[in-house]
């Protein structure tokens, strides 16, 4: 126990740099095996987060402008969508590391300035934007679906109340897009957690052996030849995020259903896997 | 070769790129799309076919099956399928050696040595005398189950999805002229489940194009082997030498993958349209009113 105590010290924020610098060799307890993938947990909530909440502005973006009449805004969206709706993520993340390999190593000149480069081709910045973008598209798509099936009604009594641009908008039209939105864009946030693990199995290198939890999860499987151990406490783990993602959309779409008769109904995930 | 490729390095301009582009290498780079093409065109109906079993199974009176069938169509939803596809093979690799090793070997050597796992030389799986080749599809023949298990139990979430959405009438109606359980499922229940199912098949296809690349996570020599293979900036040694062109060559692969998304939305419009039509749903009925 007491020793469980002094692992958890040591490594349960190993991924992030803190604590022990060598990873563990041989004779790997099932205590270091949890702390470690734990730890490496991190590194997933951190893309997912903030991917999520960048791309959901992005998305709102990207939708309207794809529902907007304006060609050309309604053309980059559609392209944009279509573009990492249609490639995997996998490809995305090779693609654009090697776009980013390419900038010139000491930085760019603009009127003066050297703006360092070397910072994005690193996960924590390169693996995000990708993230955010591909979430960003596929929300896009729903948020797009969800602009569309609004009710002609409500539409025709704003306009009626006189209502119109960003008043109608912001009142109108996106609560309620939101609100038809909502059960697939949960299950967007939970695939894009998912997706979170695709990072450090691509081109972005893992600095300094600090990766996300199936990072170290391959890493004893590698080490012990055994799977059964490692990969079931990953398995464990995003069960558990999975469940918390559902719970926290839950609390949303509550509130975004409230004024509906018998809107304390749960909402009820059924993953309709429109990834 | 082509004859006049022999000597590259007096080559210039377009000709040495159409030599370059059809040199050894690249041919196996061609072929390997190949392999994701065979991957899909496997793993689509072994999938499918697990998928409608998993469905069948939730469905099924006995408890049992039906918590096997359960517990595998709700596996998929909490768990990133890249942990299946980086456990399903060692696993399945391993208990195909254990079993072997039980038959072959002396029983007396265990086969956990502290963290290793050793079989005796005549377990082994391919048994190392064996020709390449033999490695490479046994590899490729893994990834394949592990995608068939992960597809399958997606695919059972929709085929079961898609059961459940028949309207109950007429399998009330079915009953009601006296056939059995069986008679239901087979003359009423599958036959309208299709046009339920498809979207969720429609999409569940674009994720498996989407999820192939992954093959390069398991080892196998697929596309994405090949571009990084390539295009790594090759010295003077080499009979083509350039820089870091591995962004090309992704691009390339990326323009694949749009290609056949793109295609198969296409053609998942036309099925969808065939099987709507008739069919007592929005879309039928709005096939109905175009008609007349």
């Amino acid at each position: 126990m007491n020793q469980c105590l002094q692992t958890i010290q040591d490594y349960a924020l190993r991924s992030i740099g803190l604590g022990e610098w060598m990873l563990p060799r041989s004779d790997f307890t099932l205590c270091q095996q949890i702390t470690l993938i734990g730890s490496g947990l991190i590194w997933n909530l951190y893309f997912g987060v903030l991917a999520l909440f960048c791309g959901f502005f992005l998305a709102n973006a990207l939708a309207v402008a794809k529902i907007g009449r304006n060609p050309w805004l309604r053309k980059p969206a559609e392209w944009f969508i279509f573009v990492f709706r249609g490639s995997p993520l996998f490809i995305q993340f090779f693609l654009v590391y090697e776009a980013l390999v390419m900038l010139p190593r000491a930085g760019i000149d603009i009127l003066g300035l050297t703006i360092q480069t070397s910072w994005v081709t690193k996960a924590w910045a390169g693996a995000l934007l990708v993230l955010v973008l591909n979430t960003a598209a596929y929300s896009a798509e729903i948020f797009y679906g969800a602009l569309r099936n609004l009710p002609k009604g409500e539409l025709e009594a704003a306009d009626a109340y006189g209502m119109s641009g960003w008043s109608r908008y912001r009142r109108i039209v996106w609560p309620h897009a939101m609100r038809l939105a909502w059960p697939a864009y949960t299950n967007e946030a939970i695939f894009l957690f998912h997706a979170t693990t695709l990072v450090y199995f691509s081109s972005f290198p893992a600095f300094r052996q600090q990766g996300d939890s199936l990072y170290y999860a391959n890493y004893f499987a590698d080490k012990t030849f055994n799977p059964f151990v490692a990969y079931p406490i990953v398995a464990g783990y995003f069960i558990l995020v999975t469940l918390c993602l559902i719970a926290i959309f839950g609390i949303f779409n509550r509130r975004l259903n409230r004024h509906l008769p018998g809107a304390a109904t749960r909402l009820r995930y059924r993953p309709n896997l429109v990834r | 070769m082509i004859a006049s490729c022999a000597d590259p390095k007096t080559l210039e301009g377009l000709t040495w790129l159409m030599c370059y582009l059809t040199s050894g290498k690249h041919v196996l780079f061609y072929l390997s799309f190949g392999t994701v093409l065979v991957l899909l065109a496997v793993t689509a109906p072994v999938a499918l076919l697990f998928g409608f079993g998993g469905a069948m199974a939730s469905r099924s009176r006995l408890a049992p099956l039906r918590w096997f069938g359960r517990i595998y169509t709700s596996m998929v939803r909490g768990v990133p399928d890249i942990i299946f596809f980086l456990f399903v093979p060692i696993a399945l690799d391993q208990a195909f050696e254990w079993l072997r090793a039980r038959l072959y070997c002396d029983p007396s050597v265990p086969i956990r040595q502290g963290n290793e796992f050793v079989v005796c030389t005549a377990a082994k799986l391919p048994l190392s005398s064996s020709p390449e080749w033999v490695h490479q599809t046994y590899g490729f023949a893994l990834a394949v189950i592990a995608f068939a298990i992960v597809f399958g139990a997606f695919a059972a979430n929709v085929l079961y999805g898609a059961m459940t959405a028949v309207p109950r009438a007429q399998l009330e109606t079915a009953e009601a002229y006296g056939m059995s359980p069986r008679q239901v499922n087979r003359r009423i229940l599958i036959p309208q489940m299709w046009t339920y199912a498809l979207p969720g098949l429609a999409n569940l296809w674009m994720i498996l194009i989407k999820a192939t690349p992954l093959l390069f996570v398991l080892g196998v020599e697929d596309i994405v082997y090949w571009a990084r293979e390539l295009g790594a900036s090759k010295t003077s040694a080499y009979s083509y030498p350039h820089g870091d062109w591995r962004i090309y060559y992704f691009l390339a692969i990326l323009a694949f993958y749009l290609l056949m998304t793109w295609g198969s939305e296409r053609i998942f419009d036309r099925i969808r349209r065939r099987l709507s039509s008739g069919q007592a749903t929005a879309a039928g009925e709005a096939m109905r009113k175009a008609a007349t």
